[in-house]
């Protein structure tokens, strides 16, 4: 199957293919915790891409691509911003972490998702989730 | 015995003696829009309570954000100033999990039922 690409500016729109995707997900039988997961993660990549990467510019675009087989879905979210070092993303889950309001749309996305692995820059996502 | 006090579209707003329950209507608290709303509403609940004691009720929650979380935090955090008590209910095992990897369960206070959070705030 072919992948498919969306070009988007604004979460809203993002939401609405991200839908798309999880239907897909469903018709192919793919289990709820599963499809939980991936929803999750794209929700998570979405917010990132465009309000944290293009800062809800609509003049910037942020591009979903995913590509759904009966193995896996397969997830490449990007956006126009400068990028970012996921390197230095302190782990929210430390002790002195725990009661700061943000910080843990990356680590839930690791959590969740089998693959995820940024592009030196930081404004390309990728993210595997295998059909257990 | 709980009478209904002012709700919104996000939300069903309670009072239980000096306990608000807050019963979140969205079944997705994922978009930002959403979530401002129900931040702002929540906000201004412990702004205007002396010591509040408030319960959130999650019964209808199956789906939730990073940028939830990051409100429940701020919330707590307000509540805990006012010297008050935030109890979260009812949340579904999947949502449970979030708390969990992210070791917010830690923070919050959860009860299984709105009874044992009303026991719990007595």
């Amino acid at each position: 199957m072919a992948a498919t690409v969306s070009q988007l500016n604004s979460l809203e729109q993002g939401y609405r293919v991200a839908d798309a995707l999880l239907d897909q997900l469903q018709a192919r039988g793919y289990s709820e915790v599963t499809v939980f997961a991936v929803r999750l993660a794209v929700e998570e990549a979405l917010n990132n891409a465009i309000r944290h990467g293009n800062r809800l510019d609509p003049e910037k675009k942020a591009e979903l691509v995913y590509e759904v087989t009966d193995e896996c879905v397969d997830i490449r979210v990007s956006d126009e911003g400068p990028g970012f070092d996921f390197h230095q993303v302190p782990d929210p889950t430390l002790d002195e972490n725990l009661d700061k309001p943000t910080g843990r749309g990356l680590m839930l996305m690791r959590a969740y998702m089998d693959v995820v692995e940024y592009n030196d820059k930081g404004n390309e996502l990728h993210m595997v989730k295998f059909n257990k | 015995m709980s009478e209904p006090s002012a709700s919104s579209s996000r939300m069903t707003v309670e009072q239980a003696g000096d306990v608000t329950i807050v019963e979140l209507k969205d079944r997705k608290i994922l978009e930002e829009m959403s979530i401002m709303q129900i931040g702002e509403q929540l906000n201004a609940m412990v702004a205007q309570a002396d010591i509040p004691k408030i319960i959130i009720d999650f019964t209808h929650v199956a789906h939730m954000s990073s940028s939830a979380l990051g409100i429940l935090i701020t919330l707590h955090k307000r509540v805990r100033e006012k010297h008050g008590q935030l109890r979260l209910c009812c949340i579904q095992s999947a949502i449970y999990e979030i708390f969990v990897i992210t070791r917010l369960n830690e923070i919050f206070s959860i009860s299984q039922s709105r009874t044992e959070a009303l026991g719990d705030l007595a």
